[in-house]
């Protein structure tokens, strides 16, 4: 066995696409899988530099559907793989990651949003959520965590990990070139020592014995014959991640209690929100904020006893509604007053909360 | 009680008969790769990928271990197990619509790479489970449903001859062939010398396989012989087109 | 939050804005304080303009994205007009005193204007490629945004390698830093 990458906690000054190396490393991956798009690149120039030191694996496909697809064929041989991306390359990952969901495979994917639609811009956004959570051709089945910044780059890219191989759903990290790019403060630390075990994978083909006589051959396909034969298998996976999808589910809030309106924002937009309620909160006005991490599933009893308490609720997100319509579908039927607040494609300041929210609160 | 047909000992005997329709290629491409794969003994080391199109109907073909991935998309799956666990010997089946239209990039590119992968092509000149449409591979003249007047080269192309831009494009140590399912014990020895080609680990390993569709070709027996010996070897000429240590060698070999 | 210092460097490609940000940064993440750098990353970043984007707070940084800077360095004349829309009435806006025809682009409705012979004392004094050094001192002494000494530390760890090779380097950069230092501390001081 090789070494381990990261022994002792360390604080370290880098840039995100360098933490989601450092943290895969950290997680025990095997190999990963990519092609080149900003904001998403210095994730394998980072990858490629540290992985032979400690064993590791990379191989840079023809395109993004390649890069999946190996990424779902590296998890069935029964390794940690994973492949990262963003913007048009997102679009592409779909097929293969529709295919994961499917036969449910447990590959990571670390996004990094940028511009959309089409090319748009290499820089930011977070219009990659609808595709994200929800996908392809399917039905959803997919975990999604979305970062706020290093430190959970770090965390969740560890943790997707363990997520993907424990409950064999396709997991996401949603980050965004905001976060790939910047640097910014953040421990890194061998997740063992913090308690955190990490799962060991298991091949799905290629096990041990011969098939049909030591064991049964280990098949795997995504076609079905008949409606009520794919029915089932579908109805079936919606029932595992519909038991499992509390245990998944995490949020963060911050003074919702009793709050006349609360702001309801996800990854690197919720810290402009966390400012923006404290100086709010300095300047007596009652306000609070609320995130959902996980985006996909949502923590919908949170959601719904935040809808149900609270008179008015802000949305607020750097695309148009993308990350409303999932949490609109939670809170229909509540008589909470939605106001929101979108700049699709553009990063959004404490600054620009605090104003709209006044101009709620004052109408 | 009929006898039981002698299957290869790869073959799973519980999903049998198998699900093509009669008079198709692929069963007995399959039967001859089965044979291959018992010759050499490797059932226990073998990962097995077949493509969307009729192929996916063997992906309880075998007792193989066996992923049957999107249309086009078998070749990047194979890559990717290969790569994480090379001891694996893997093995990515498709017909002409997967290998040489939606997935050509996969297929080229894995072939410029040198992927210790083997990847096998059933070439029928058709997309038959869609229903016959015309294919990178249909002949000048070829009716199809979306050539029903007949493949005109000039505003369509010519058929793509597969094996021999891959020769084109690999490096020493890759082995390219095509085969025919008229001739079977010939068919068999290229799948072998591919696998081995793969075990030794010398490189990446193609076989294009002349194969047949009665269905939508609407042919008898005899018509069907003929096209595949007559109009398909004319044009895609059978034989060994690259072979570690001996370079280019003539397709009529 | 007024703990926060928030700053853009802005420049022509290989000015060094982008170094001179990451140091700044570099060297506020030593002092155990926050500090958030992102640089800009758009088509421009070839053959345009470049510009950093920098926080440095004693307290966890909010949004990457900021609408007006505390301080605004502008190295070229077309930085002084891709920075415009970063300027308010808080902002302390610096440029190089050598540039011309850029009066009528200036800032007016910055809180103070600051032009610093960057270029001049670097070629008179020193060597023009070590601009972006004074430039940088200009900044901390202005702000005082990060301690000098720390300043130098994280110099020598960004270019302790070629420090290694050429020995009077050093010395050079750190005598433009210093110099630097002393200029926007002197124009602070000329405007109180």
């Amino acid at each position: 066995m090789s070494e381990k990458a990261v022994t002792e906690e360390k604080r370290v000054f880098m840039t995100g696409n360098e933490v989601v190396a450092w943290a895969a490393l950290a997680a025990g991956a095997d190999i990963m899988y990519g092609y080149p798009i900003t904001p998403q690149n210095e994730v394998m120039h980072y990858w490629t530099r540290l992985a032979p030191k400690y064993d590791k694996k990379f191989l840079q496909t023809e395109d993004e559907l390649s890069a999946g697809f190996a990424t779902a064929g590296g998890v069935m041989a029964g390794r940690k793989a994973f492949t990262a991306t963003a913007g048009s390359g997102s679009v592409l990952m779909q097929e293969p990651m529709a295919m994961a969901e499917m036969m449910r495979l447990p590959t990571v994917a670390v996004l990094q949003q940028r511009g959309g639609p089409s090319t748009a811009t290499v820089i930011y956004s977070q219009q990659e959520v609808t595709l994200t959570t929800i996908g392809g051709n399917g039905e959803g089945m997919r975990v999604v965590y979305s970062t706020a910044g290093h430190q959970e780059l770090y965390d969740y890219t560890i943790k997707a990990f363990n997520t993907a191989w424990k409950y064999r759903f396709p997991t996401f990290v949603l980050g965004d070139g905001y976060q790939a790019k910047m640097r910014e403060p953040l421990t890194i630390y061998d997740p063992e020592t913090r308690g955190i075990s990490l799962l060991e994978p298991e091949p799905f083909v290629g096990k041990e014995g011969e098939p049909g006589k030591d064991r049964p051959p280990a098949q795997y396909r995504n076609t079905f014959n008949l409606e009520e034969e794919l029915y089932e298998k579908v109805m079936s996976d919606i029932r595992e991640f519909e038991k499992v999808a509390p245990e998944i589910a995490e949020y963060e809030s911050m003074e919702t209690e009793g709050a006349e309106l609360v702001v309801i924002a996800h990854g690197i937009v919720f810290r402009a929100v966390r400012e923006a309620v404290a100086n709010l909160r300095q300047q007596r006005f009652r306000v609070g904020g609320f995130r959902p991490v996980t985006l996909r599933p949502l923590p919908v009893t949170q959601i719904k006893e935040l809808v149900a308490g609270a008179p008015k609720i802000l949305l607020v997100e750097s695309s148009y509604g993308q990350m409303a319509r999932l949490l609109k579908e939670v809170a229909c039927g509540s008589a909470t007053e939605i106001s929101t607040f979108f700049k699709p494609g553009v990063g959004i300041t404490a600054g620009e909360v605090e104003a709209r929210v006044k101009e709620i609160i004052k109408s | 009680m009929q006898p039981a047909p002698v299957m290869p000992k790869t073959w799973r005997v519980d999903t049998k008969p198998h699900k093509f329709c009669p008079g198709c290629g692929h069963g007995l491409i399959l039967k001859c790769l089965g044979e291959a794969i018992d010759d050499l003994e490797i059932q226990s080391r073998v990962v097995y990928g077949c493509d969307i199109g009729c192929s996916l109907l063997s992906w309880d073909l075998f007792n193989l271990d066996t992923v049957q991935a999107h249309h086009g998309r078998t070749t990047p799956v194979m890559t990717g197990i290969k790569r994480a666990r090379p001891e694996l010997i893997c093995i990515a089946y498709m017909g002409d619509g997967g290998g040489y239209s939606i997935g050509v990039q996969h297929l080229v590119s894995s072939a410029m790479r040198n992927e210790k992968i083997t990847v096998i092509v059933a070439n029928n000149t058709q997309y038959a489970m869609t229903g016959g449409q015309m294919a990178p591979t249909t002949l000048p003249g070829q009716k199809t449903e979306t050539s029903p007047f007949g493949r005109d080269p000039g505003t369509t192309g010519m058929p793509f001859r597969g094996a021999e831009m891959i020769s084109s494009i690999v490096q020493e140590g890759a082995y390219v062939a095509r085969g025919s399912i008229a001739n079977l014990r010939q068919l068999t020895g290229y799948l072998k010398k591919a696998l081995k080609n793969q075990i030794e680990g010398k490189g990446f390993s193609f076989v294009e396989a002349l194969s047949s569709c009665p269905t939508n070709w609407r042919t008898d027996a005899a018509r069907t012989w003929e096209f595949i010996e007559k109009d398909m070897a004319g044009y895609f000429k059978v034989g060994e087109i690259k072979i570690p240590g001996r370079g280019e060698v003539t397709a009529d070999a | 939050m007024p703990d926060t210092t928030r700053m853009v460097l802005a420049g022509e490609g290989g000015q060094g804005v982008q170094a001179i940000a990451e140091i700044l940064a570099e060297a506020a993440n030593e002092e155990g304080r926050q500090a958030l750098y992102i640089p800009n990353f758009g088509v421009e970043q070839r053959g345009g303009v470049s510009v950093a984007f920098l926080q440095i707070s004693d307290q966890t940084i909010g949004s990457p994205k900021f609408l007006k800077g505390d301080i605004v360095a502008a190295l070229s004349d077309r930085a002084v007009q891709r920075t415009a829309q970063y300027t308010g009435p808080e902002t302390t806006f610096i440029y190089d005193s050598a540039m011309e025809g850029v009066a009528d682009e200036l800032p007016k409705n910055a809180a103070r204007v600051m032009p610093v012979p960057a270029m001049e004392v670097a070629k008179k004094e020193l060597q023009p490629r070590v601009f972006n050094m004074v430039i940088m001192g200009a900044v901390i002494g202005a702000t005082g945004v990060i301690t000098l000494d720390k300043a130098k530390a994280a110099v020598e760890k960004k270019l302790g390698y070629k420090f290694e090779k050429q020995p009077h380097l050093r010395d050079l950069n750190f005598k433009a830093l210093e110099r630097g230092v002393k200029l926007g501390s002197e124009m602070l001081g000329g405007l109180h």
